[in-house]
């Protein structure tokens, strides 16, 4: 025989013990970090199936527009690619020729060496986040060796780091995220500054910038690769506006990032702590689509 | 009444709510995105309170976290709150009309929501506010409809003979 009224204080007991319960959750997971752990293992274990699930359609979809594709527009794009891939090559001949003038010239200065960069292509899963975080999940996890706070990028600049690690699968940050920032430079003075992220994907915030700085609508600014997380030298974004209000103590500066935040499917992932001292790697690492850099 | 026949239909039903929480949508529409997850919960609450009670909200909250990516704990502090109500005045709502019931819904829906935005608040990742509660008005908008369908499934399964 069943009651007709649920046992009352036991479902407010417990209730309160589960709200504790969040409570002390969410301070463990957001102070310290503590549940890095337990996510990456319902990530893998539960979450990863459904979003591989997700995928398939947009995934079955790409496979029939390429087994599709007509044979002229195969051509086509064969054409167009070897053009390309001409076009790259001549600019690399110039970009070795440097490279090794750069090598005599910091050897002549008994400078550091430039370190080697590993990097490893990676595919942005088609799932929908939380709309208002700019977050997004990559096809590459624990199993190929990624680890939280790995450095993403696509062919026009730095996207994101790595906040979440699964055994198949990834979360990376993007560089718009509100709650992200990174050190960058401006490539043309070398004045540096942190950029932050605003929520939008086509506008960062330069912080703490003085009026009187030597910034320009256009500049280019590239990491700095201070405090370690990033490599140096990529690019990050453009410059797009400067107010310097009067009564303010710092400028306003936003800049408009140069990778292509909501439209890549395709993005780098860079190992840049690689203690390889000779700047010119030639040696493949055992996955075939991670490709050594320099 | 048997309970594995209950879970062999809510299981199901909430792993397919995970999912449409994480459907690919167009950028227009996805900030109207109800949440599925919460709705459903909602109805097997309601249906079967003496089953789906404030543990199973957590444990799906926490679910629902790491799907979308949020501090553990946030929405399932929401969820266990809503379920809460829903576990005590089950007997009230069950005898609203579908409109009456939508309310309601909307109403916990909102709850849920400022309690998610409020942990937000705290960790200073508050997003903008436009939008942000849109999702409770297509919630509402949506409950008689995933009321009957879930209904229907209920009967169908037997999962149980009251309401």
């Amino acid at each position: 025989m069943q009651s007709l009224f649920l046992q009352g204080p036991s479902v407010t007991l417990r209730t309160i013990l589960l709200v504790i319960a969040s409570v002390v959750v969410m301070v463990a997971d957001h102070r310290w970090q503590a549940l890095e752990t337990v996510r990456d293992a319902i990530e893998s274990y539960v979450v990863y199936p459904l979003r591989y699930t997700i995928n398939l359609p947009s995934q079955l979809v790409d496979w029939g527009d390429k087994s599709l594709s007509s044979r002229q527009q195969l051509l086509d794009d064969n054409r167009k690619l070897q053009e390309q891939q001409l076009r790259a090559q001549v600019s690399l001949q110039k970009l070795s020729v440097l490279e090794n003038e750069n090598d005599r010239l910091r050897k002549m200065l008994s400078a550091q060496p430039k370190v080697g960069e590993l990097v490893l292509v990676a595919e942005i899963l088609a799932i929908d986040l939380d709309p208002y975080k700019q977050q997004v999940i990559l096809n590459k996890g624990r199993n190929k060796e990624v680890y939280i706070g790995q450095p993403i990028i696509d062919a026009w600049g730095v996207m994101g780091q790595v906040v979440h690690l699964g055994l198949f699968s990834s979360t990376a940050l993007l560089i718009s995220d509100p709650s992200h920032a990174i050190p960058v430079q401006v490539s043309r003075s070398g004045l540096r500054s942190t950029a932050f992220g605003t929520g939008n994907s086509q506008l960062l915030e330069l912080r703490y910038i003085p009026h009187n700085a030597d910034l320009e609508i256009g500049d280019v600014i590239t990491t700095s690769g201070l405090g370690g997380r990033f490599p140096p030298n990529y690019p990050v974004g453009r410059i797009t506006s400067i107010e310097r209000a009067a009564g303010e103590s710092f400028a306003t500066v936003l800049a408009e990032p140069v990778a292509h935040l909501d439209r890549s499917r395709e993005v780098l992932l860079v190992w840049h702590k690689m203690q390889v001292k000779d700047v010119v790697i030639t040696k493949p690492v055992d996955d075939e689509s991670r490709a050594v850099k320099k | 009444m048997r309970s594995q026949n209950c879970f062999r239909i809510v299981i199901p039903t909430l792993i397919i709510a995970l999912m449409l929480g994480m459907w690919p949508l167009p950028d227009w529409l996805e900030y109207a995105r109800p949440e599925w997850v919460v709705l459903v919960l909602m109805y097997w609450a309601l249906a079967m309170p003496e089953r789906i009670g404030v543990t199973m909200a957590w444990v799906v909250g926490l679910l629902l976290d790491v799907t979308q990516g949020a501090i553990i704990g946030q929405h399932a502090l929401g969820l266990v709150l809503v379920v809460f109500v829903i576990s005590t005045q089950y007997q009230r709502i069950r005898v609203f009309s579908l409109a009456q019931q939508a309310l309601v819904v909307m109403l916990l829906l909102l709850v849920k929501q400022v309690m998610v935005l409020w942990v937000s608040g705290i960790v200073g990742q508050a997003p903008d506010i436009g939008l942000y509660f849109l999702p409770a008005l297509t919630g509402a908008i949506l409950w008689p409809w995933l009321f009957i369908v879930l209904r229907d499934l209920r009967r169908r399964f037997t999962v149980s003979s009251r309401f």
